[in-house]
């Protein structure tokens, strides 16, 4: 058993050569941890994890949505209640959002906890805050895309906020938007973020992040050194992969538990002009919502500007003022408490703004009356948007041309020309005089070209007065 | 069994550190080459839940054939009143809904009312079933005329002469409330019998 005989080795071997997938296995597998394998690392596989599922979810659902103002919120309805499997698929991609978005946060919080940052890994934190945004950003994006009151009135405020920036607020606000106001614009910069830019960002940022982590080592437990953590190592395989796995198990069999049991809903349609509807974003967005409630003018730009920016400061530069190698959290007393500070912050004025919510009788009332109306909604089934009513606009035509319409019907012309000569099986009629003259016309009704008579357009009996009318009823058509 | 031999091949593997005593050092060798058991059941385990997974996707991707074909709709001529008395053929123009995904396509379609022989009302369809050209009432002929290959038609869409193999199609209908409603379809053409196209 010391020089294995290997089965199919064969095909192995054929494939190796060429692809060097035994190789890069070996690489991915054999990555040690100083340490050995540990519960508190399995959330970096998990975000992969939960990304590429939240991606798969993702194109399957861009096969029956549509991203415009007029159609999003019928697609939506449409893969919710009608299309097979698409309440749970819709619904697993998005609490697929949410489950990122905590473990993005579980993910951060250990490696600020471990001190993992530490020891030659600036860049590969950099990387990490990018993708943090990233995330965020597809969390923002994907909530308005099925267009229902929340989704609309969520991102109308989500979009404000960036208008509160002084200066370039409004210029930014009006990009985000793509005009001055929430509209068809606004869903297709959106849906083309949210499925082509961003996820474009993630998959390069993921790549340098993971060659980044493995440049600089595992980091291993907080009491290692982060650059020579000198300490017996364990590869990933096995027992780090399986960890990793029984998470990706856990993960998945609590989304699709929630999707197939408590299914993603729909609200009403977005309506602008609902000046009642009270829109509340994510829970992942709910203590920035509140925390714009706190600031008022003029000290509006302090809560929306200078405090973001310094704890954004603060978050993207850890790495380089905090220069120590001391891992362990107990030995870092103020960063840790910083850290636990914000997060214990954000986490209780999110709650906050449930509980005021909760408070506010009017406020509570209308709340639960929306849910109330979703539920309604929900039960009701779908109703396919109307379409292709193509009908010209009447217009005022003169007595000739009433008198050719008759003509028009007693002869079913509109039989192979479309009624009032929208077209068919023959050619569409309407916009035919600004081709030829009403002479001509009759000409062609009397005596058709070949061409004509080969499609099937047979020489007219009508006498001359009557195919006058007709002709002067076509030249009416205007073309839509 | 196997795991026994797994821990045989760990104890002959130097090791390049020192182990602490809570965990062991896995030997994975290369992983293709030598197929543990838990590897073997990763993948097998790997496979039924990826294998599980997708049959909400491919569900999905294929509810267009799952899904059963819709049904016939009925759509409304107007008021039996109206064809009460009639002795020629009425033309009438009716609204046809079809879905088309999540979108309800209302077109508008011609159709002749008409009085048969036993004298019941029937609803007729235009279309001419030689090669499907609009039939045409014309009143000094008291004929269905067909403007491709002059075909002729009775008053009760009976055939007449020309290319045509068989008469006009006559369309489900019913009077319901008093309203007459009836099932816009085609059916194919160049056949003796009248055959519905799905
Ligand atoms: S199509 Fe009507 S006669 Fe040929």
């Amino acid at each position: 058993m010391s020089e294995p005989e290997p089965r199919n080795g064969k095909i192995i071997e054929w494939v190796d050569r060429r692809t060097g997938l035994n190789t890069i296995m070996k690489v991915a597998l054999k990555e040690p941890i100083p340490g050995g394998a540990r519960w508190a690392y399995i959330f970096g596989s998990g975000l992969i994890f939960t990304f590429m599922l939240q991606a798969i979810t993702g194109i399957f659902l861009t096969l029956y949505y549509s991203p415009s103002a007029d159609h999003a919120y019928t697609t939506v309805s449409y893969i919710t209640k009608e299309v097979t499997s698409g309440s749970l698929i819709r619904s697993i991609h998005a609490y697929g959002s949410s489950a990122m978005v905590i473990i993005l946060i579980l993910h951060l919080t250990q490696t600020f906890l471990f001190g993992s940052y530490k020891g030659r890994r600036e860049l590969l934190w950099l990387s990490g805050t990018v993708l943090f945004s990233l995330i965020l950003g597809m969390a923002f994006t994907g909530y308005l895309l099925p267009w229902d009151q929340n989704a609309y009135f969520a991102t109308t405020v989500g979009t404000n906020v960036a208008g509160e920036v002084p200066i370039v607020g409004d210029w930014i606000k009006r990009l985000m938007r793509g005009g001055n106001d929430m509209g068809t614009l606004t869903i297709s910069r959106f849906f083309s973020l949210h499925v082509l830019f961003i996820p474009a960002m993630i998959a390069i940022f993921v790549s340098l992040h993971v060659y980044l982590f493995r440049k600089a080592g595992a980091a291993g437990p907080y009491a290692a050194d982060p650059v020579e953590p000198n300490l017996p190592e364990e590869s990933f395989y096995p027992r780090q992969l399986l960890m990793d796995v029984a998470f990706a198990a856990v993960l998945i069999a609590v989304l699709a538990g929630l999707a197939r049991f408590s299914p993603a809903d729909l609200g009403p349609r977005a309506n602008p002009a609902d000046t009642q509807y009270l829109g509340r974003p994510e829970w992942y967005y709910r203590s920035v919502f509140q925390w714009l409630k706190y600031w008022n003018p003029p000290y509006t730009i302090i809560g929306v500007l200078v405090i973001p920016a310094v704890v954004g400061a603060l978050f993207v530069g850890l790495p380089f003022y905090d220069r120590r190698k001391e891992r362990r959290p107990w030995k870092r007393p103020v960063a840790v408490f910083v850290f636990l500070f914000i997060l214990g912050g954000l986490i209780y004025i999110g709650r906050a703004s449930y509980v005021e919510d909760q408070n506010n009788p009017g406020v509570r009332d209308q709340i639960l009356q929306q849910e109330k109306e979703t539920e309604r909604l929900m039960s009701q089934p779908f109703e396919p948007e109307l379409a292709g009513v193509a009908k010209a606009a009447p217009v005022a035509i003169s007595p000739a041309a009433e008198r050719g319409k008759a003509i028009f019907e007693r002869m079913a012309c509109g039989a192979c020309h479309g009624e009032g000569g929208t077209g068919g099986l023959a050619l569409k009629l309407a916009g035919i005089g600004a081709r030829f003259p009403n002479e001509k016309l009759t000409e062609l009704l009397r005596k058709p070209t070949p061409k004509m008579l080969e499609g099937g357009m047979s020489p007219s009996p009508l006498k001359d007065p009557e195919l006058k009318d007709l002709a002067e009823y076509l030249t009416s058509l205007k073309p839509f | 069994m196997e795991k026994k031999t797994a821990s045989e091949e760990k104890s002959m593997e130097p090791r390049r550190k020192p182990t602490s005593g809570e965990w062991v050092e896995a030997s994975v060798g290369d992983f293709l080459e030598r197929r543990s058991f838990l590897a073997f059941l990763l993948a097998i385990g790997g496979a039924l839940v990826g294998g599980l997974l997708s049959v909400p996707l491919i569900r999905f991707v294929l509810h267009p054939l799952l899904a059963q074909t819709t049904q016939l709709k009925w759509s409304e001529v107007g008021s039996i009143d109206e064809f009460k008395d009639i002795v020629k053929p009425v033309k009438r123009v009716i609204n046809v809904e079809q879905r088309d995904g999540w979108r309800k396509v209302v077109s508008e379609k011609a159709i002749y009312v008409i009085r048969a022989a036993n004298g019941q009302i029937k609803v007729l369809s235009p279309i001419c079933p030689h090669l499907g050209c609009p039939v045409a009432w014309s009143g000094e002929l008291n004929q269905f005329k067909c403007p491709c290959h002059v075909g002729a038609f009775s008053p009760e869409g009976a055939l007449i002469s020309g290319p045509p193999p068989r008469g006009m199609d006559d369309l489900d209908a019913k009077v319901e409330n008093g309203r007459l409603l009836v099932q816009y379809q085609y059916f194919r053409s160049l056949v003796p019998k009248k055959e519905p196209m799905t």
